[in-house]
Order: C-alpha cells, then structure tokens, then sequence
C-alpha cells in the first residue's frame, strides 16, 4: 500500500572538483600508513565558494528544472553540515529557488539518516507538492580514514500526492533508533570522532538493519524476493552480507559511488536512490537504507511513469569531473589550513541586513527587471529603465535571471584581487534575454574562459565576514 | 542659449608636487608644495583667493573630508572651500569649481587643489573601496587593473586581434611613456623600458602585466584662476585659457544594457563630443597638438585614442605602434611621462595633466617641450570602463 505521496522528480548535484585519494595518501600517508592501501578513486569536493547551502540549491535545481515553484508547499532540508546554526538554512534556499514565501520550511539534522527520514516523511505526510534535500559537506581531520571515505554532494526529491503520476512510490517504511555511537561531532566542533569500524559492522550494521529492513518489508506487504535492489550507503561487502541476512540475496546492491564521490552523509541514501531509479525498470522494487544511531529502511516501487523521464542526474554529475591538483588547497578551501592571503584579504566584507532584506529578491533569487514599456531585460531591476531609448519610470516586473543563460563579453582573471581560489575571475557577461552584468565567475582554472562562452549561474557563497562570522550568497556566472 | 566656457576663464598659475612614493610627505605637505609653487607663479598673494576647491578621492585613507585639509594645510583666510569627488576625474572636478565660480564673477581668484596620499595602506595597488550597501552584495570585489583589463577581452574580440597582437601594442604605450618620464624630474618612474621587458612582466589582471599598469603615487597639483582681464592688469600678455571643460558620468548603460560591448568606453566618446564643440574645435586631429589621458592601464590609453576621435575605429594599435601618439609622433600623448610614469595620485591626476598642457603651451617644459604647441587636450576616466565619470578639457593659448 503506497504511502499518499510518491518520487515525482529526482535531481543530483556534486561539486566539480575531485580530490584524488592518491593524492591525499601522498599529503598524509606518513603519518596514517594505512592511507596508501585505500587511494583509490577520488573525492567529490567543495569548492571554496560551496557549502551544504549551495549543493543543496544545485541538486533542487537539477529536481525541478522548470516545475512550477509555486506549487511547492514544503521544502524540507536535511544536512548535518548547514552553515548557520540559527537562521534558517532551509529560508535561504527556498529564496534561492524562488520558492513562494507560503512555503513551511524545516531542517532536519543531528543524524546521518535524516535524509531518509525526510524522504519518509514527506511520502506520509501526503501534501499535493512537496520538496526534499539531503545535503552534505562534512569536514574530516586531515591524515583520519573520513579524509578518503568521505565526499560532498546532494540530492532532491520532488513528492506528490498525484501517485499515479509519479515516478516511484514508497510503500512502506520502518525505523529502528539507537543511541549507537558509531561516530559523533559535538556542536561547534569541526570532526567526527569515529569509533571501531569492526565493532559497528558487528553491532549496529549486522543486528539493527535486518530488523528494519524485515520491518519495512512486513510494512509495505512485500516479500524479501521482490526486493531487486538494495540501495544501503556502507562498504559493498557490508552491504552483501546484510543482503543476504535479510533475505534480499537475489537484489542487486547499488553502487556506493566510492570511486568517483564519496560518502555524502545525510544525502547518500537518496544519491543511491537516485542512481538506482537510473536504471530500476517500472515494476522494480528497492529496499533503501537510511544509517545513523538506528535505521530508517523504506520500500520504493518503480512506477510506469519513470519512462517518461528517466533521472540521469548523478550520472551527469558523477562525469562533470575535474581534479583538484593540490591537497594543500583543498586545505585551505575547507578552512584547515590559515593561508596568509595578503592585505587585501582583510576587507571588511560587513553586510547590511536591512539592504539585503530590501534587496532579497534581487540577490538571493537572481530577480531582475523586464521593462513593461520596452521589454529591456535588466540587473538590478530599478525605477528608471536602463535603455537609453526608453528610460520609462516604474515600467519594470520582476523577471528572474538565475535559470538563464549568458555570453562572456568580456573577463579577466585577477591576481591582485582576494580570492580563496585564485586567480579571481570576472566578467561582463550578457543575458540572453538582454542585459548586461559585470560578474564574479567560479568553477574556472585559468584559460579555461573565453569571450563569447556561454554561461550559466549558480548560486555561491560570494562573501566571508571573519569579523562578524557570517557569509553572504549571490549567483556566479560558470562555464556551460 | 548657453555659451560655454571657452576663453572666459584663464590659469594664471599652476604648481605640482613631485609625485612618487612620498614616505617624506602627508597630504598637507604634498599640497603646500604645489600651492607654493603656483602663488609664486601667478604673482598673487594667498590672500587674494576668493574661493577653493579640493579635491581628494579616498578621503578616509589620510587626507579626510571636507574643506578642513586644503583651509588647514595653507592657512586660508577663512574663505569658502568646497571639497569635491569624481572618482578618477577629481583632480578636473575640482578644476571645474575654480573656473565656474571665476566665469559666474563670483571671485577675481579661485584655486583648484588636487591631492592623494595612498601610499599608507600598507601594501602595493589601490585601496578597495565599498561600492554601497546593495551593490557589495552582487558586484565582484573587482580590482582596479582587473576592470580595466575587461576592455583588452573584448576589444580584441570586437576587431578580431589575438590577444597577442593586442599586448604588443599595449606595450608600445607603456614604453612610450617610460620614454617621455624619463625626461620629467617630477615623474614618479623615470626608467627606460623595452617593449619585450612589458610582454615579459609579471601577470596582475589577465592580459595586463605589471608594465601595463600605471603607477600609484602621492602627489599635489594646483591651479590658480582668474578672469583674462584680470591677468592682463597683472602684465600677463598670453596666457593659457580653458576652452572646454565637459564632465559626462554613466547612466547605468554599460553595465546594464547590451548596447555596450565592453570595447570602448561610452562615456568618453560623449565628453569629448561635447568638448570639441564647445571649444569650437570641428578636425580634432589636426587642431589637437598634444594631450594628455587617462592611462590608468595602457588598454585605457589604447581604447581611448579611438574615443577621443583621434585614431580611427579598430585602428588604434596600428596607429600607436607606428609612432602616432610618441613625442616625435603627430599628436604626442603622455609628453610628461603621464598616469603610467609621472604617476597616479587620484584627487591630483586631472590638475597634473592640466599643469603639463600648460608648461608646454607656455614653452615652459624644459628638456620634454614640444615645438609651438598651441592646444592641449586632458582627458579623466574615472571608476571603471563599466560605470565611470569622465572629463574632457581643451586649454589653448589666448592673448590678452
């Protein structure tokens, strides 16, 4: 019996660049020997200018592409990384997604399952459009095995109550909670500290999860053999055992996106999901696995619909790939490392709250103007329209730029400016529609732009403010 | 109908500081050193000025606001001074005060003062400026040579030049004005240079090196105003006299609209139209003998020559490498070694080039004076190519 919301969309993000184990192996495998042994594959990394925030906007993106965001009632954020411990995270996204303001934002944290909880919630609560977004960037000490297990990324699920148009049901869902301490991060601290992986294999993955996965099965009505893919985020040899102690040993076990990500936290299990609905024909049921002091375990059956649209997001990301040459860099963008950036580093980047509330809809959401009178598209919207043939007084509705597309008119990449990535790239960069923006890129090494490129924005942190401990967020131009 | 300011207004005296990295000097003493040197010039006594003008771009940085530095700095006699600020054009801003209050007869005498101290920040380049509450949260925290090096992108771009041509020329400008500052004992950099030693030079804001970056200094200029039939009664026969004067700001186009391509810039173009018709001037090429622009970056310089009218559309690298704009050349550009080598303080920057137009109208340029010169163009951008407040004035000789 199908929970009254079901998957209608599903979209992926992970940061550009990948950390190459072997080359943390190399940074550290003098003082963690074992290193070596595990330096295969690549991390999926931040870039200085991305958080828990900015994949989460990515990922809803990439879910929604031109959904009617009006529709949207709820936006549900899980991470255990978000930037602000107060201030709603989940606000900052909605606003960046031009969510309506009716939206009922929540964040959901302290857990690593909190992704799938968000997930099963959304399925039971049954409202007409709903969105969910597991997003993590979590920090690891460096020459510790988290430094090569872990990767950032984020995935979102848009849910429906119109099941017959969904992609995916859940049908049925179970918990376990147990305070099993497998692993934790005091508030304000920046590393887990990580117990035994043999002692969590033997306790909590061998004899919690069979109990919730049989659960979640009695739930949803289904026997173990019509599992045919178990999407559980641990080592694949873990995941096999569990597999077949619970029965499912004829499911095939998703990837867990070792080589070319990384363990996202909160949002793997939906990452997971979301690679395997890739592929999962129509009929096709899967057990997933939420873990993190107990377990969430849920049953998703395909629905006809997924041939009409099949997701590819993680696919896509996992192949928009490009290496991250330094550990020492990778470092210092996750504030590991106190780089001496020179003078110009110590601008006071002080924000104006009551100018960015003013002004929320034009930074946070991308919102320009369109000139009712001559259909000039500009940035920022203003009283007085910018083409010198029109100059009309209040003319202009709001259009919104954050979707579009762009041309480099012109760039420069900075060495003398501030930049945590240098060199800092800029730009003159021309809206399709019309208008004109001189504009920070990111996601570029040097030689990388071009004019005339075609661009599309994404929404990054644009601003440090050490002083005050507070980061601001607009839209950069990047390469298509 | 207006008429302009052409001969209303003539410059009885001009000084100038040594510009450079004045660890001796603070704004007060930078601006008694041009102030000294203009009283004795203009043969007046302190007291005879009716009215000031001082202009000084990043006021927080040493000089402060207001009046208070100039009134305080030369012990004025309690008269009014007005502190003005045009971004790069200051120096012209506070120029355009003095002769305005001269031409309303508000005054026999005004001063212009131009001053900036930067070299207190603690590090090389300009200082960052905030550009206001809204626009921080959305303009990139550009610098100075990274905004300016925008129009070496696009300029290429619009002509079909590789970059590499295009930096070739680039590196003439600044060679040329190496040349020329070698030759000023006030300039900031007085070393020669090869072009090769500029394609070679370190990257600052691609594609400009160091040597396509002008210098930044601190410096005074000043200048002394008054009516041409006043200085006829002090003896003065020929004199120098402001022909035009136009100031033209953007309007938001460039940075907002797509009739801007980034490869020139728009305000420029309107200033100087304005100028050469208020000056009366119809072949600016033939009537100009020398000028002086804004060569914050040698791109600036390079675009310029085409918005000024001085080099044809697209052909402005072609006409610097063949000599155009060099001392021997048919319109010398930078005579004094300009922003590139005589240096950059901003507020001062206008007044400079006026003083240099002005010593050589007068036969006064020692080892750099050209032959007869008898028109002189300067020429302030001011910000950045995106969004910018530019100057355009003529100074010609006039007699009496």
């Amino acid at each position: 019996m199908a929970l009254p919301a079901g998957i209608a969309r599903v979209g992926a993000y992970l940061p550009r660049l990948r950390l190459p184990r072997g080359r943390i192996a190399e940074a550290i495998g003098w003082a963690n020997p074992q290193a070596r042994a595990q330096a295969s594959g690549a991390r999926a990394v931040c870039n200085w200018d991305e958080d828990a925030l900015t994949l989460a906007v990515e990922a809803a993106r990439r879910c929604l592409e031109d959904h009617d965001r009006g529709a949207i009632g709820s936006l549900t954020l899980a991470s255990t990384t978000l930037p602000f411990a107060d201030h709603d995270n989940a606000a900052l996204v909605c606003g960046a997604l031009d969510l309506a303001q009716a939206t009922r934002t929540s964040n959901l944290g302290s857990s690593l399952r909190a992704g799938a909880d968000a997930l099963v919630d959304a399925a039971r609560q049954g409202e007409a459009c709903s969105l969910v977004i597991a997003a993590d960037a979590r920090c690891a000490r460096p020459a510790s095995s988290q430094e090569l297990a872990f990767g950032h990324g984020a995935a979102a699920f848009l849910m429906t109550s119109d099941v017959g148009a969904a992609i995916a049901v859940v049908d049925g869902s179970a918990h376990v909670t147990a305070d099993f301490v497998d692993h934790y991060r005091m508030a304000g601290e920046p590393f887990d500290y990580a117990l035994e992986e043999r002692w969590v294999r033997e306790e909590a993955y061998a004899k919690l999860v069979p109990g919730a996965i049989g659960r979640a099965l009695e739930s949803a009505g289904v026997k173990a053999e019509g599992i045919r893919h178990l999407v559980m985020p641990c080592p694949q040899a873990i995941a096999k055992r569990i597999a077949a102690s619970s029965g499912l040993a004829s499911a095939r076990i998703t990837d867990n996106l070792h080589a070319n990500c990384g363990e996202t936290g909160t949002a793997h299990p939906l990452l997971m999901l979301a690679l395997a609905l890739e592929s999962a024909a129509a009929g096709e049921r899967l057990m997933v696995v939420g873990f993190g002091q107990g377990v969430t375990a849920f049953v998703v059956t395909v629905q006809p619909a997924i041939d009409r649209k099949r997701p590819k997001t993680v696919t896509t990301a996992l192949a928009r790939a490009v290496e991250e040459q330094s550990y020492v860099r990778y470092l210092s963008h996750a504030g590991l490392l106190d780089l001496d950036f020179g003078m110009r580093a110590e601008r006071d980047n002080r924000t104006a709250q009551s100018a960015a509330w003013r002004k929320h809809r034009d930074v946070t959401a991308f919102v320009g103007g369109r000139c009712a009178a001559c259909g000039t598209v500009q940035y920022p919207k203003a009283h007085v329209c910018v083409n010198p043939d029109c100059r009309k007084t209040d003319t202009q509705v709001e259009y919104r730029l954050a979707d579009s597309m762009g041309r480099v008119k012109s760039f420069t990449e900075d060495w003398q400016a501030y930049s945590p990535r240098p060199p800092y790239i800029y730009g003159n960069v021309e809206f399709e529609e019309g208008g004109n923006l001189l504009m920070e890129f990111t996601d570029l090494e040097p030689g990388e732009i071009a004019v005339n490129a075609p661009v599309r924005f994404v929404f990054r942190i644009k601003d440090v403010d050490r002083m005050r401990g507070f980061q601001r967020y607009f839209w950069k131009a990047t390469r298509v | 109908m207006a008429s302009g300011i052409r001969d209303k207004v003539a410059i009885i005296g001009m000084g100038c500081s040594k510009f450079g990295e004045r660890w001796d000097a603070g704004p007060d003493d930078l601006m008694l050193e041009a102030a000294t040197e203009a009283f004795r010039d203009a043969g007046i006594e302190r007291d005879a000025i009716g009215a000031a003008w001082l202009g000084v771009f990043f006021d927080e940085q040493s000089t402060g606001k207001s009046a208070l530095p100039l009134s305080v700095a030369l012990r004025l006699p309690n008269i009014p001074v007005t502190r003005v600020e045009n971004l790069c054009a200051t120096g012209t801003e506070a120029l355009r005060g003095a002769v305005y209050a001269v031409a309303a007869g508000a005054c026999d005498f005004a001063l212009a003062m131009g001053v900036e101290k930067l070299k207190d920040t603690g590090y090389s380049g300009l200082p960052e400026r905030t550009k206001g509450t809204f626009e921080d949260l959305y303009l990139p925290a550009s610098t100075a040579p990274g905004a300016f090096a925008q129009l070496a992108s696009a300029y290429a771009a619009r002509h079909g030049l590789s970059i590499e041509e295009l930096r070739k020329a680039m590196a003439h400008v600044s060679w040329k004005s190496h040349e020329n500052g070698s030759r000023n004992p006030k300039a900031h950099l007085r070393n020669r240079i090869t072009e090769q030693q500029v394609l070679d030079a370190p990257m600052i804001a691609y594609p400009l090196g160091v040597y396509d970056c002008c210098g930044v200094s601190d410096g005074a200029a000043c200048a002394i105003v008054t009516t041409p039939d006043i200085a006829r009664s002090l003896g003065k026969r020929e004199v120098v006299t402001v022909k035009a004067l136009q100031l033209a700001p953007s309007n938001g186009v460039e940075m907002g609209h797509r009739s801007w391509d980034g490869s020139y810039t728009l305000t420029t173009r309107i200033a100087a139209e304005r100028a050469y018709k208020e000056a009366g001037i119809r072949r600016p090429r033939e009537e100009i003998d020398l000028i002086e622009v804004h060569d914050c970056f040698s791109i600036t310089e390079l675009v310029v020559m085409e918005d000024l009218g001085l080099s044809d559309p697209g052909r402005a690298p072609h006409d610097i490498r063949d000599g155009r704009y060099d001392r021997d050349g048919a319109i010398p550009c930078q005579i004094d070694g300009g922003l590139k080598c005589f240096g950059h303080p901003i507020g001062a920057s206008g007044l400079r080039m006026a003083y240099e137009i002005y010593l050589q109208l007068l036969g006064r340029a020692g080892e750099r004076q050209l032959s007869a010169p008898a028109l002189g163009l300067t020429h302030n951008l001011g910000g950045i190519p995106n969004r910018n407040v530019t100057s355009v004035a003529l100074f010609g000789l006039h007699s009496t």
